[in-house]
C-alpha cells in the first residue's frame, strides 16, 4: 500500500472525527494481515488497546486466529454487529469493499466506512454516503486516534491542535 | 451517526496566527495536574503498565514513553512547536544543532553514499560534513550556491540530498531555495535546509520546497543564549518510495523486526526513523531543562526576532558610511547582491547575523573584538546580547585560507550577532572600538 503522499489529503473535521472513534465499537478490519509487523497489525493491536473490538476479515486466514480474534473471509460472515469497515487494501480493491459493506450495512448496523491512509475511491465513497453511511477516506484511525487524544504529539508530531483545555486523562 | 450534513468535510478551520503558535503549539495544559505551562518532567524513564504494554512500546505499535533517551513529554512539546512553526508534519529534537544534523543523514544515507551542499555554511558544518562524515564513507561535493545550477551539476548517481543553509553563517548571504528545491524535485532526493538563523518567523522553508529543515535551536529559537539543542523538521511531503533510493525507509528494517518505517508511518516515516534508530543507537538526546528553556524563548520569538532585524539593520547602515569598513554584508541593504533574494524569502527583515570588512585586515579584526565594551566576544549567535566574533581567528580557524575566503570568512571579516540592547548603545560601543582600528 502507498503511503500518504500519493493521494491528495482530505479535509476531515477534528470534532467529526473524534465522533467517530467514539461512538464506534466493533471495527471490521479488512485486509488485517496475520505477520505482526504489518502496518494492519499495528492499527489492529492498538485499537483494541484502545477498548474496540477489531475483527479481522482476510479471504486467505479465514477460519484462523490473529490478535485473538476470529478471522472471517467477507464481512457478511462476520456473526453479530459492525460499526465500522476499516479497509486496509490498495484503492484498487476498496470499491467491492465499500458495495459489500453497504449491502449488507442495515443487517450488521454498519454505520462507517473508513479508507486507511493512502486508499482512496470517490466513486466508491459517493455510493456509500447515498446509502447513508459516513464514509472517511486515505486516514489511519489509530493516528487519528493518537492525533485527536494527544499521544502523537508525544512523538513530535504536529497534531494541529490548538487548546487551552487539558485533556481528560484516558480520554 | 446523524449530524454531520456536510459529511465532516467542511470548510477548513481558520489557521491560527503565528504569534499564537508559538505560544501554544503543542502544549496543553498537563492533563493530570492542569499545570499551564509546561512541566519540565525531569526523569530517565517511565513505567509500563504491564509486559504487553512494555512490548508494545518497544515495538514501535503503540505510542508514549519508555525512556529519556528517545521520548520525554517536555521534549515532545518543543518538537511539537518547531515541526508546527515550520509548517512541517514531525520533529525530532537532539542536543544540538549538529547532533540533529547527524540524525538526518545517518536516517538517509548508506555507506558510499554522497550528497550535495552549499559551501556557505556555519564552519562547524563546513568540518562535520567535509571531514568528520567522510570517515563514515558519506561524501559531501560543496558548491558555490549562488547559481542554483551548480547544485545539479555536482549531483551523482549515489547523491541522496541537497543541503543549504538559506540565510548563511556566517553572513549576508540568502540562496535562491526555489529553484534547487525544483533541482531535488526532478531528481528525486530530499531538499534539507539549515534554517537557524533566519528562524520560521522570517523564513519557511517547507513552503518554498524544501523536504527536511534542520535547527540549532541553540541560537534564535532559544533566544537568550542559555541551552544547547537541535532539531529536524520533516516536512511529509517527500515520497521516499519513488525510485527505490531510501531503502532505509521503504525497506523491512532488522534493527525493528523487518518494520518498514515509510509504510507504517507514512507521512512521519522519516522523524520516526530518525527516532527510533538514529536517536535510539547513538544517543544525543536533549534534556528536559534545556528544552524547557527553548520552549519558552520561542514563546516570545515573533517579538524578539522584529527586535532584532530592527536593530541590525541600523547598525549595517552605521557600519555601511564608516571610514575603518571596507564593506558591509547585510542582505537588508540595498547594495547587497543579496538583496532581491531577501526580499523574496525573507520579506520581515534580513536576520540578525552579518560580516564586515575591516580596511586593515586581520590585525584590525583582532583589535576590534578584544576592544569592544558591550558586546561579548564569543562563538555563538542569535542571543538577547550583541556578539562579536573575529571568523579568522576562531569558528573558521579549522579551514584553509582559500576555504575562508570562498566562505565569506577572510581575514579581514568580522562577523556580528546583533542583540536586543538598545541600538544607539550598540552603535555607540562599535564606534568607539573602531576608532582603534582606524589609527
Amino acid at each position: 500500500m502507498n503511503p500518504g503522499p500519493a493521494v491528495e489529503t482530505i479535509h476531515y473535521n477534528d470534532d467529526h472525527l473524534k465522533g467517530i472513534l467514539r461512538r464506534v465499537r466493533t471495527i471490521a478490519m479488512v485486509g488485517a494481515s496475520a505477520n505482526w509487523v504489518r502496518p494492519s497489525s499495528f492499527a489492529m493491536k492498538y485499537l483494541q488497546g484502545k477498548g474496540f473490538r477489531v475483527i479481522p476479515v482476510n479471504p486467505g486466514r479465514a477460519g484462523g486466529e490473529i490478535l485473538g480474534e476470529t478471522v472471517y473471509a467477507t464481512l457478511r460472515e462476520i456473526p453479530g454487529p459492525v460499526d465500522m469497515v476499516d479497509i486496509f487494501r490498495a484503492s484498487e480493491a476498496a470499491g467491492a469493499i465499500v458495495d459489500e459493506a453497504i449491502e449488507v450495512a442495515p443487517e450488521k448496523g454498519i454505520e462507517v466506512v473508513w479508507m486507511q491512509l493512502g486508499v482512496r475511491d470517490d466513486e466508491a465513497a459517493g455510493r456509500a454516503e447515498a446509502a447513508g453511511l459516513t464514509v472517511i477516506m486515505n486516514r489511519c484511525p489509530k493516528i487519528e486516534y493518537g492525533r485527536l487524544y494527544g499521544e502523537l504529539s508525544w512523538s513530535g508530531i504536529n497534531s494541529g491542535i490548538i487548546s487551552s483545555k487539558r485533556l481528560k486523562v484516558g480520554s | 451517526m446523524s449530524g454531520n450534513d456536510d459529511g465532516g468535510q467542511g470548510s477548513k478551520p481558520r489557521e491560527f496566527g503565528f504569534e499564537t503558535r508559538a505560544i501554544h503549539a503543542g502544549a496543553r495544559p498537563d492533563p493530570v495536574t492542569g499545570a499551564r505551562n509546561t512541566p519540565i518532567y525531569q526523569t530517565t524513564s517511565y513505567v509500563f503498565d504491564d509486559v504487553e504494554h512494555a512490548a508494545d512500546l518497544f515495538n514501535l505499535q503503540t505510542f508514549g514513553f519508555i525512556y529519556s533517551r528517545l521520548t520525554n513529554p517536555t521534549v515532545s512539546v518543543l518538537e511539537e512547536r518547531i515541526a508546527n512553526l515550520e509548517g512541517g508534519r514531525a520533529g525530532v529534537c537532539a542536543a544540538s544543532g549538529h547532533a540533529a544534523q547527524f540524525l538526518t543523514f545517518f536516517t538517509l544515507l548508506e555507506p558510499g553514499d554522497e550528497f550535495v551542499s552549499s559551501r556557505n555554511l556555519y564552519g562547524g558544518s563546513l568540518t562535520q560534513f567535509g571531514i568528520s562524515f567522510k570517515r563514515l564513507g558519506w561524501t559531501c561535493h560543496f558548491v558555490d550556491p549562488t547559481d542554483p545550477e551548480n547544485f545539479r551539476r555536482a549531483l551523482t548517481p549515489r547523491c541522496k540530498a541537497i543541503f543549504l543553509e538559506v540565510l548563511a553563517n556566517p553572513g549576508g548571504i540568502v540562496v535562491d531555495i526555489e529553484p534547487v528545491a525544483e533541482i531535488a524535485r526532478e531528481v528525486g532526493i530530499p531538499l534539507i535546509v539549515d534554517n537557524t538563523l533566519a528562524t520560521p518567523y522570517l523564513c519557511r522553508p517547507i513552503e518554498w520546497g524544501a523536504d527536511i529543515v534542520i535547527h540549532s535551536t541553540t541560537k534564535f529559537l532559544g533566544g537568550h543564549g542559555t541551552a544547547m539543542g537541535g532539531a529536524l523538521v520533516e516536512s511529509g511531503r517527500f515520497d521516499w518510495a519513488r525510485d527505490g533510493k531510501f531503502p532505509t525507509m521503504t525497506e523491512p528494517d532488522p534493527a525493528y523486526h523487518g518494520l518498514t518505517f515509510y509504510e507504517t508511518f507514512g507521512d512521519f516515516g522519516f522523524a520516526m526513523k530518525a527516532r527510533a534508530v538514529a536517536l535510539r543507537d547513538f544517543g544525543p538526546t536533549l534534556s528536559p531543562a534545556n528544552a524547557f528553556y527553548t520552549i519558552t524563548g520561542i514563546e516570545s520569538l515573533p517579538l524578539r526576532m522584529e527586535r532584532h532585524v530592527a536593530n541590525a539593520q541600523k547598525v549595517a547602515e552605521f557600519l555601511d558610511g564608516h571610514p575603518a569598513v571596507a564593506w558591509v554584508s547585510y542582505a537588508g541593504l540595498p547594495s547587497s547582491p543579496y538583496h532581491e533574494l531577501a526580499r523574496k524569502y525573507l520579506p520581515k527583515g534580513a536576520g540578525s547575523v552579518f560580516t564586515f570588512g575591516l580596511k586593515r585586515g586581520y590585525e584590525a579584526g583582532i583589535k576590534l573584538v578584544e576592544s569592544v565594551n558591550l558586546l561579548s566576544h564569543l562563538a555563538n549567535i542569535g542571543d538577547t546580547r550583541s556578539l562579536i566574533i573575529h571568523p579568522a581567528s576562531t569558528i573558521h580557524r579549522q579551514l584553509s585560507e582559500e576555504q575562508k575566503i570562498a566562505v565569506g570568512a577572510g581575514p579581514e571579516v568580522v562577523r556580528l550577532s546583533i542583540g536586543l540592547e538598545s541600538v544607539e548603545d550598540i552603535i555607540d560601543d562599535l564606534e568607539r572600538a573602531l576608532v582603534a582600528c582606524i589609527i
